[in-house]
């Protein structure tokens, strides 16, 4: 899970020069390093509705719980688990 | 004592600004000198002029001093190196770097016209803009150099692009890319460009309904009405420190991030990093902020952690607080006064405007929702929108209306005269925007008098987004409308009728939102897209966005006799 959204967010949030610039790993902050937007978000979150089939909440995706690919990685695993009880 | 308007209807006129700035009428004016060498010549030379905050958490100082010397470097190195010359225009594409502050000043040093440009800004929104004003150089850091140098191939007149974080292991600058780090380039003195109150200064663009974006042109003596606006209205005093929280790629950032306080000496903050409300409490208590500019997107953003967050911090110097970019709704404003003890002042102007002219002033009773008064050195009404005609009745809605001269007013839109003039009837400027007044003579916001979307206080033209639209092969038809927001105001929303053999789902939606994002800005990236078998138009072709937001909104959709319904 981790390398597909790390691998999505390089390929759609960073442009080639930037992606070869920013050492984007599971850690590197999102919303504050000013990688992906508060707008953007909405396509991120789609993006991982689509992927894991689930639904988030607008009200759960706030700039802290996609701050970071680990807190997208919890997010999107706490509504897996929804989803599979 | 009593809070009297009309005593500062007497008192603050634009000369007040004139003759604090120690300005004289016809005598050479430069908005460079007075934001940074004005204040080292009297004696102020060792004050903090700006705090800036990385998103990493690193702190770098600059007082006027270095802004003096760091803007002659600018000068020096744009005359000198890159052949700038006066009335070339001269973009920055930065993030909220202290380069863009202190380069913004440099320019103007030089005579050139400064386009400040959105750092979010895809290729096309670049080449829209820069391709209209015939700017000749920009200013870029390498995680915008992509965009820069695709938009490159489709601008003729763009001669030099100049990178200000190239690393000696960073890969290698191409022909016609220069180098420059800004803080090698002190200078103690440069001969500043003969430029007067009516000279060129900033040109920044701004979205409508129709056509592409527009130049608002300003002039170096808008440092009259950014200067009095921004002691009297955000209150900055001497010992302050004021944050405003927008982007210098927006007028607000220009006119309320540069000039206001800077024209005035104040100690400012800036944050170089993306949205938290965690972060931005540390900012105030950290730096101690005690005047704050910032936007209803932000409030309504910050109120959803709600009052704890508030509480825990020591934030007991913030003493004024605005609010600018779109109507603040009551909510907020309750919110702000339950959370910090104090009222959030909403203020209203725009790109053309150039600085705030209908605003809640220190010491006016706040009515929660109303936009306020009219600066008191202004004359604005609310007019018929056909004849242009003072509304006397209390309560009835019009088109907010600006006496005109001001100082900040934009002169023209660069190479659009015609579209300038039509924003005057009757012998007022016309804003655009609807609202009543009050028995009080309180203003009271009513939305929009076309089809611009306002989203999180920027106005983005449905136009522009409908032109991205059709250029993603699955795209055929294509409409984009204002929805409304609980917390952005408004967010894009884009009506889509896709060509044979595509098929509507979520892989193409997601593919057409990036694909704008991308094209464009995040701002005018669709947030939803409904596709549709046809867009709505009248029978000469015209796109009915009243129609989808009628039906969007659940209200009559009005008179369709004009629809092509075949």
């Amino acid at each position: 899970m981790k390398d597909m959204i790390l691998e999505y967010i390089k390929n759609e949030y960073l442009d080639e020069d930037e992606a070869e610039d920013t050492d984007l790993n599971e850690n590197t902050p999102l919303i504050s390093g000013g990688i992906v937007d508060s707008f953007s978000m909405v396509s991120l979150k789609r993006f991982l509705e689509k992927k894991f089939s689930i639904s988030i909440p607008d009200d759960e995706a706030s700039p802290q719980a996609f701050d970071t690919v680990t807190s997208i990685i919890a997010l999107v695993n706490r509504h897996l688990a929804k989803k599979g009880a | 004592m009593a809070f009297d308007y009309e005593q500062l209807r007497r008192e603050i006129t634009w000369d007040v600004g004139k003759r604090e700035l120690g300005y004289v009428e016809g005598a050479p004016l430069n908005l460079g000198y007075l934001c940074a060498d004005r204040h080292v010549d009297h004696g102020r030379g060792d004050k903090l002029a700006l705090i800036h905050e990385g998103h990493e958490g690193g702190v770098r100082q600059f007082t006027f001093r270095d802004l003096q010397q760091l803007t002659n470097g600018w000068a020096h190195f744009l005359r000198g190196s890159v052949f700038i010359r006066q009335l070339d225009r001269v973009c920055l594409f930065l993030d909220k770097s202290p380069e863009l502050y202190v380069g913004f000043l440099g320019i103007l040093k030089t005579g050139a016209v400064v386009e400040p440009l959105f750092s979010a800004f895809g290729e096309d929104a670049l080449v829209a803009r820069m391709l209209d004003s015939r700017a000749t150089a920009i200013i870029t850091e390498r995680r915008h150099l992509g965009k820069v140098r695709k938009a490159r191939e489709r601008l003729p007149d763009l001669k030099t692009i100049i990178v200000i974080d190239q690393e000696d292991d960073s890969r290698k600058l191409r022909e016609g890319e220069i180098e420059y780090r800004m803080m090698d380039h002190r200078e103690d003195r440069f001969t500043i460009a003969p430029t007067y109150a009516e000279s060129p200064s900033v040109l920044h663009y701004t979205s409508g309904t129709t056509g592409a974006p527009k130049g608002a042109m300003h002039v170096h003596g808008s440092i009259f009405a950014q200067y009095l606006t921004s002691k009297v209205v955000l209150d900055i005093r001497d010992h302050d420190i004021y944050w405003c929280t927008a982007d210098p790629g927006w007028v607000t950032g220009t006119s309320y991030g540069i000039i206001g306080p800077w024209a005035l000496g104040a100690t400012q903050v800036v944050l170089d990093a993306g949205f938290s409300s965690d972060r931005w409490y540390e900012t105030i208590e950290k730096h101690r902020v005690t005047v704050w500019y910032t936007a209803p997107t932000a409030i309504r953003m910050l109120m959803k952690d709600g009052v704890e967050p508030v509480r825990k911090r020591n934030m007991t110097g913030l003493r004024h607080m605005c609010s600018v970019g779109e109507p603040l709704n009551p909510e907020a404003v309750r919110w702000g006064h339950e959370a910090f003890g104090l009222w959030f002042h909403d203020t209203f102007w725009q790109t053309e405007t150039g600085s705030i002219v209908v605003t809640n002033l220190p010491g006016m009773p706040v009515k929660p929702g109303s936009m306020g008064r009219p600066f008191p050195a202004l004359t604005a009404t609310v007019v018929e929108p056909k004849t242009g005609q003072p509304i006397a009745e209390v309560g009835r809605v019009g088109l907010i209306a600006i006496k005109p001269p001001w100082p900040s007013m934009m002169r023209t839109y660069w190479n659009n005269t015609a579209t300038y003039y039509g924003k005057f009837l009757n012998g007022w400027y016309i804003c655009g925007d609807q609202a009543s007044v009050d028995k009080e003579g309180y203003f009271w916001f009513c939305g929009r008098d076309d089809d611009v979307i306002n989203t999180a206080g920027h106005l983005v033209g449905p136009f522009e987004i409908e032109s991205a639209l059709l250029e993603h092969p699955a795209v055929a038809e294509s409409a984009a409308i204002g929805k409304p927001d609980p917390v952005n105001m408004e967010v894009v929303k884009a009506f889509v009728a896709l060509r044979p053999g595509f098929l509507a789902g979520v892989d193409l939606e997601l593919d057409i939102m990036n694909f704008v994002r991308k094209k464009l800005s995040p701002l005018a990236m669709p947030q939803e897209i409904e596709f549709v078998d046809k867009v709505p138009k009248t029978r000469s072709g015209k796109i009915l966005r009243r129609v989808l937001k009628a039906k969007e909104l659940g209200q009559p959709i009005g008179d369709v006799s004009t629809m092509d319904d075949d």
